[in-house]
């Protein structure tokens, strides 16, 4: 088991994993929230011309992805804000443009190779060298500092773009900065991942958190928990298996969302148990010659401990029964 | 709050202390506004005084929720000129003291968020792109107990009923203490009991000097606080005065007749009704 720390490529490969893991679902989580989930696949897919054009002009593909996928990415986000009918249209017109783009200018690049498309298609973690590692965590740095320091204003913008605005925040910048932000994710995590996959990253471990969250600020901090944990045991899973660790992880973290939602039902019901505010599960009307134990209730064994203040929330469950 | 709020007089007593409190908190001059290339606003002039309530009434497509949206600018005026606190709406920073809550939609997140979270973003005009502090935890605290909500603060939004979560949304605009409070539709979807609470948290508002515009299909609850009324027709100011109580909103123009509650018993005493 500890041998598979000892090379180099696999620290590089496992400090890939861990970057990727906590920065596709801290900026997965804002798309999330604005019912954009498929927009990291749309920039995916055009980061394949970015990759293209790093063959054809034999520079770095990372550097000609970002510079792609940013402008696809703002290009997508000005779409959105003008909110027009024919949006769906030109997102698609994008999506499809980039990926035959991609296509085509890797054929006509002299360095053809299919197999070396198909590492940014599905990622090759493996070869992940250190100048690619530096390069990533120097980006990943900036989407963590961003995504995870302006939480409290990019939440406001997702959750009410017009309420923000009334705010004063700065709401162009702000989508913007996210739509940067999702696009350098994307080539981020194109090596770990690759480009056919990177949205399941930014969007899978999110779904898989708010099955047990209710909160936005938990269910970041547990997106990136299960990003990173996936992350980690799929790369060690597919070199033990010879598995290519792309789809391992993002099958690892489909399964913690399906683990989630089984234990999320059950859950919740104890969470109601313990907690006295809500009342009891039965009603409490009572009538007159019943006490107050009856409206306590038999299941509640933690109540007292579980809340602060009990007493009010009772009277204002009542009044919400009421109404 | 008598004083100023039940007499019929009281938006004749305004002019005067408005004038003392400094200029007007709204000031739409001729606003013409398209949405969809279609024109919805033809020149619309509107007041808000400092301390004023004011209700936007009109049928519906007669051009009420646009004009709250040119107010806070996410419909942009065509032509004509905005002035909020007597500043330029293009130059106005100080959206601190502008509370606005939205039209209640039933849409919520795609990730959960607590009442707390949501309320909290009300506080974005006091600490901008600054960490969130003490005294904004404070504020939160404060707006969720005026509204009644304090022991809901951990909850998700998307198990509110609706009259919660419409209080939520008014706690979110009260947290930075407005100076204007801008309403659209506060009591769409919201049971009589409910409305009771709104007006009743409106009511402090109001007490402490805070001016209200506000989009209202039908007066309600909030008859006794609203100084004046504005009544919309097809994008044009058709009536701007008091309200009209004796009479009942059956009269004003471009009423259309929807009552979600059979509560106005009094109209039914009208000559025209029992005839």
């Amino acid at each position: 088991m500890i041998e598979m720390f000892q090379p180099d490529f696999m620290q590089r490969a496992f400090l890939a994993a861990v970057l990727v893991g906590i920065t596709a679902p801290s900026v997965g989580i804002y798309l999330v929230q604005r019912r954009q989930a498929l927009m990291g696949d749309g920039i995916g897919h055009v980061a394949l011309t970015g990759v293209g054009l790093g063959f054809l002009f034999q520079t770095d593909p990372i550097w000609m992805a970002v510079l792609v996928c940013v402008v696809g990415a703002i290009v997508m986000e000005l779409v959105r804000a003008r909110g027009n009918q024919r949006g769906d249209i030109a997102l698609a017109m994008l999506f499809y443009g980039g990926m035959a783009g991609g296509k085509l200018l890797v054929s006509m690049s002299s360095q053809a190779g299919s197999s070396s498309l198909e590492s940014y298609l599905w990622g090759s973690i493996l070869t992940v060298s250190p100048g690619d590692l530096a390069l990533i965590g120097g980006l990943a740095a900036i989407v963590i500092a961003v995504t995870v320091g302006l939480r409290r204003q990019l939440f406001a913008v997702c959750q009410d773009e017009e309420f923000a605005r009334v705010t004063g925040l700065p709401v162009r910048v702000l989508n913007l900065l996210l739509a940067v932000m999702a696009a350098v994710t994307v080539t981020v995590a194109m090596r770990v991942v690759g480009l056919l996959l990177v949205s399941a990253l930014m969007v899978v471990p999110v779904a898989a958190a708010q099955q047990l969250t209710r909160s936005f600020a938990a269910t970041q901090a547990a997106a990136i928990g299960v990003g990173v944990v996936t992350a980690l045991l799929g790369v060690g899973t597919s070199y033990q298996a010879d598995l290519p660790s792309g789809p391992t992880i993002v099958f690892l973290a489909i399964l913690a969302f399906a683990l989630f939602s089984a234990i999320a039902a059950p859950l919740a019901k104890r969470r109601h148990r313990s907690a006295a505010e809500h009342g009891p599960a039965v009603c409490d009307v009572a009538l007159p010659h019943q006490g107050p134990d009856a409206a306590t209730g038999p299941d509640a064994p933690g109540g007292p401990a579980a809340t602060g203040a009990p007493l009010s929330g009772e009277t204002l469950s009542s009044r919400g029964l009421a109404q | 709050m008598s004083a100023v709020i039940s007499t019929a007089d009281s938006d004749r007593l305004q002019p005067s202390s408005g004038e003392d409190a400094g200029p007007a908190v709204v000031s739409l001059r001729g606003a013409v506004a398209t949405v969809g290339g279609r024109p919805v606003l033809r020149g619309v002039d509107l007041t808000v005084r400092p301390g004023e309530v004011v209700a936007l009434l009109g049928a519906n497509g007669s051009g009420k929720s646009t004009t709250v949206k040119t107010v806070i600018g996410s419909v942009p005026l065509a032509q004509g000129s905005l002035e909020l606190f007597g500043r330029p709406r293009r130059k106005f920073r100080a959206w601190h003291r502008v509370g606005y809550v939205p039209q209640r939609t039933t849409a919520a997140g795609g990730v959960p968020a607590t009442v707390r979270e949501v309320v909290s973003t009300g506080r974005l005009p006091q600490h901008g792109l600054l960490p969130f502090r003490r005294t904004d935890r404070d504020a939160v605290d404060r707006a969720l107990t005026s509204v009644g909500m304090l022991d809901r603060a951990g909850d998700g939004v998307a198990n509110l009923s609706g009259g919660q979560h419409q209080r939520v949304l008014i706690a979110r605009a009260l947290v930075g203490r407005p100076d204007l409070l801008i309403m659209d539709e506060p009591m769409a979807g919201v049971d009589v009991d409910s409305q009771q609470v709104l007006a009743d948290i409106l009511r402090t508002e109001v007490e402490r000097g805070c001016a209200v515009l506000l989009v209202l299909h039908e007066l309600g609850p909030l008859e006794p606080l609203i100084d004046r009324a504005v009544v919309l027709r097809d994008g044009c100011v058709a009536h701007d005065g008091p309200p009209p109580r004796s009479v009942g909103q059956h009269a004003l123009p471009g009423h259309d007749h929807v009552h979600p509650h059979a509560d106005d018993h009094h109209h039914r005493t009208t000559p025209g009704l029992l005839t």
